[in-house]
């Protein structure tokens, strides 16, 4: 259909070649690839420091690692794997897919778009140089609980660089938040309402409100938090007056909705795929919709039980654990919705399918021990033991991680025009669930046992051994599968099958458009008149689903220095920051450039804007 | 008839018709409400805490309060601050009704309003550092620099931003006009937005 009329329009957009093609590219797409690929670096650093993690924890009493660096290895695995790996590849999915799912030709604004992926690259970049500059990297943990962030315990810069970090990664997400909401309010195809909007770009939208109104709260914490171990203040430490559990509301009230901004994007991609492999529409779409709403409102409204072990009160206790359980209503909505798509549908167990069905069963584990933690009696006998680690990593990796995995396999033959290797893909997902169970199964038992999480080491006999070798054994299998997907990766990239526009006879716009898309996404203007636009054209007649607008031209703005600029004057702004404190003569000199360099980046793009006024 | 038939659809959808640049703008001040609520709830839940080290450990709440004397100054700058919102309003009413006269008056008093405001704030911090309180040597002193701090860069990112549009204005005569006048309601949006919640930093920190 869109190849038919592919050689009626076509934008003129100047393009820049080789790698000045990426670094200057405000394309959507380019973008979310980008994003996609530096996040799963981030997700093999990330692995890498599990390794490290489980290779100590293996035997009792081991010495591999000192307790330093055990708590810098643990720190940066979970602050990496949180804002560096999930949060960006969630991001480049959504960069990728919402525009052509909603039918639109970029992103609302490109610039600003490409800018919020250059400040995730730097800010990782500020939070790994501490292992060179800082002395030691971030060592208090991803949670950075007070006073453990105080210079007395952290004697590094390493938590200075964590915060730094921290703040490019958070304008980054307002930013990328920012345009995600404003490109579905704004450039949904004529007739592509929100009751007819793919259940993926609804939990983008949701998810970018919970980051807009999240992040705040963390920047403010870690703002505090600098001033502390910077300037003098006392926020955090309670010697003199101040709060540690002042940081815990702030961190936690980020911290909460922050689980579902990693994991609402997951339940988008599966209830995406889980149609498509069984042959039917999404059972309830109004219900998985919606459901995802009532999940992030009430997401706002649990985040102190994470802090049942500070002493609330019964009162604050009884309520945070009654919104904690409420949120398992909508929760469990959503699975049976899943199930009943299921329901006599025609399964094809595609490797998108597998991880889908991976995801529900790893996903219904966490959200039990998730209830049970809920239970403010019970989270007092298990908090801070490996239990709590157990329960996160099966909604996060079981959860979060599978799905995004089944999300690569679905959405990589749109992105590269071919087709990832089917035996590959089963090889990768089977090694995967074993080697994830076998990783963090054992965690439960070792939890109920009385393990304590952060610490470096333990004594024999304690019951801990076989489980605490049965856990590093698992997680090589998981290292594997990783290994088992890049190949598969490496492989399909190379001599994957031709992918075709529609390889898996999906319902969604993006797959209207040739694999890999146009720089201006489509052709024609695509005018919806059903939630399944593709498959109602096809099996309830042309015209169903969507009818075709051909005077239609598309406009994208031309290739711009300025997002890279002024980020780049950001992350110089970081490292003149840290220098502030310690050594004036050089922060302020530092500062002041990096003020210059982002005025000339941003100069230039309201010089941009004035000739083209997208953002 | 396509095009019939997409004019038809945008009049039953309101979120297509909207403005892109002004969308983008209300969902950051939505982002920024959070912002200042979680500075404000910080000096409320803190602001009474007085530091076993500090050296002004006499100094409570009320001592340090009536550093601010009756608030003349404090009500003086409030007052012209929120006097700065009118002066934008009536300089987007200007370029609106393409009076460029009147666009770049207002424009301009709304500057030297948010001037006249940092320098205010200047003088009032330098007041307070010099009777001794820091903001390290105690609480109240902490709090209450870091959020006025952070209300001031607000201001003072507002006046560079109105500044850059009044150079461009004077710069570009025509830039700005009835056709094309976004770029000054955005900044007018957002100056509005640090107008509001100086009403609530001044009421939480100087009234109550």
């Amino acid at each position: 259909m869109a190849t038919d009329v592919s050689t009626l329009h076509h934008a003129p957009a100047k393009q820049r070649r080789g790698w000045l093609e990426w670094i200057t590219t405000v394309d959507h797409k380019k973008i979310g690839i980008m994003y996609a690929v530096t996040a799963f670096l981030f997700f093999v650093i990330g692995g890498l420091e599990a390794l490290l993690i489980r290779l100590q924890l293996g035997t009792p009493q081991n010495a591999l690692l000192t307790p330093e660096a055990y708590n810098q290895v643990f720190t940066m695995h979970g602050t990496t794997m949180v804002f560096m790996a999930i949060m960006p590849i969630n991001a480049g999915f959504m960069n990728y897919f919402v525009p052509l799912m909603i039918g639109a030709g970029d992103m609302a604004y490109p610039r600003m778009n490409a800018m919020s992926y250059w400040l995730l690259l730097f800010g990782g970049i500020v939070m790994y140089s501490s292992f060179v500059f800082g002395g030691g990297a971030p060592d208090a943990g991803w949670f950075a609980y007070a006073p453990l962030t105080s210079t007395t315990y952290s004697v590094t810069r390493g938590m200075d660089y964590w915060v730094l970090g921290l703040q490019l990664l958070g304008v980054s997400s307002l930013a990328g938040s920012v345009n995600i909401i404003v490109t579905i309010i704004r450039l949904r195809a004529p007739g592509m309402r929100f009751n007819r909007m793919p259940l993926f770009v609804w939990m983008s939208f949701v998810t970018s409100f919970l980051l807009i109104f999240a992040l705040p709260s963390i920047t403010v914490g870690i703002t505090l938090l600098f001033f502390d171990r910077n300037f003098g203040t006392n926020f955090f430490l309670p010697a003199a007056g101040g709060d540690p559990l002042l940081w815990q509301h702030l961190f936690w009230f980020f911290g909460h909705p922050e689980v579902y901004i990693m994991i609402l994007p997951a339940f988008g991609v599966v209830s995406e795929m889980l149609p498509v492999f069984s042959r039917k529409p999404i059972f309830g779409y109004e219900f998985v919709a919606y459901s995802g709403v009532a999940i992030g409102v009430l997401g706002f409204t649990v985040w102190a039980h994470h802090m049942f072990a500070t002493n609330l009160g019964v009162i604050a206790d009884t309520f945070f654990a009654a919104a904690s359980m409420l949120i398992s209503v909508p929760t469990g909505v959503k699975i049976f919705n899943w199930l009943a798509t299921l329901w006599r549908g025609e399964l094809r167990f595609k490797t998108p399918m597998l991880f889908s069905l991976g995801f529900i069963a790893m996903f219904v584990i966490g959200g039990i021990s998730g209830v049970s933690l809920a239970a403010a009696p019970f989270d007092l006998q298990v908090t801070d033991s490996y239990f709590v680690v157990a329960h996160f990593h099966y909604v996060l990796f079981g959860g979060a991680v599978f799905a995004l995995f089944g999300a690569a396999y679905y959405w990589f033959p749109k992105i590269t025009g071919k087709m990832m290797s089917e035996r590959i893909g089963k090889w990768h997902f089977w090694i995967l669930l074993l080697g994830f169970n076998l990783t963090f199964f054992p965690q439960h038992m070792l939890g109920l046992q009385g393990m304590p999480r952060r610490v470096w080491t333990y004594q024999q006999n304690q019951g801990w051994d076989f489980y605490n070798l049965l856990s590093t054994i698992g997680s090589f299998c998981i290292a594997f599968a990783t290994l088992v997907f890049i190949v598969n990766f490496i492989i399909s990239l190379r001599k994957g099958a031709p992918a075709g526009n529609d390889p898996w006879d999906a319902a969604t716009l993006e797959w209207a458009t040739t694999s890999p898309p146009p720089a201006h996404n489509f052709d024609v203007e695509y005018i919806v008149h059903s939630r399944r636009p593709l498959w109602d054209n096809k099996y309830s007649g042309e015209g169903r689903g969507m009818t075709i607008n051909y005077d239609f031209h598309p406009h994208l703005p031309p290739p711009s220095y300025a997002p890279i600029i002024f980020s780049f004057g950001l992350f110089v702004l970081a490292y003149g920051m840290l220098n502030l404190a310690s050594a004036p003569l050089i922060g302020i000199p530092i500062i002041l450039v990096a003020l210059a360099i982002a005025f000339v980046g941003m100069n230039r793009w309201v010089g941009e804007i004035a000739q083209d006024p997208v953002l | 008839m396509a095009q019939a038939v997409v004019r038809d659809i945008d009049k039953n959808d309101p979120g297509r018709g909207l403005d892109l640049r002004k969308l983008g703008m209300w969902t950051f001040l939505g982002s920024e409400v959070f912002f200042f609520g979680a500075l404000v709830v910080t000096h409320l839940s803190m602001r009474g805490v007085v530091a076993p080290s500090s050296s002004k450990a006499n100094l409570d709440v009320t001592g340090v309060r009536n550093l601010f004397g009756d608030n003349v100054l404090t009500s003086i700058l409030a007052f012209i601050l929120l006097t700065s919102s009118l002066t934008m309003v009536l300089a987007l009413d200007g370029v609106k009704t393409n009076n460029q006269k009147r666009f770049r008056f207002w424009l301009g008093a709304t500057i030297a309003c948010g001037v006249i405001f940092l320098g205010g704030q200047v003088y009032e911090f330098y007041h307070i550092v010099h009777e001794g309180v820091t903001i390290k040597n105690m609480m109240f002193g902490s709090t209450f620099f870091f959020v006025t701090g952070f209300h001031g860069t607000h201001v003072a990112v507002g006046v560079v931003w109105l500044v850059s549009l009044l150079v461009s204005a004077i710069r570009h005569p025509e830039r700005y006009n009835a056709g094309n006048y976004m770029a000054v309601e955005l900044g007018g949006l957002y100056w509005h937005f640090v107008d509001l919640v100086w009403v609530l930093i001044f009421t939480v920190i100087y009234l109550i």
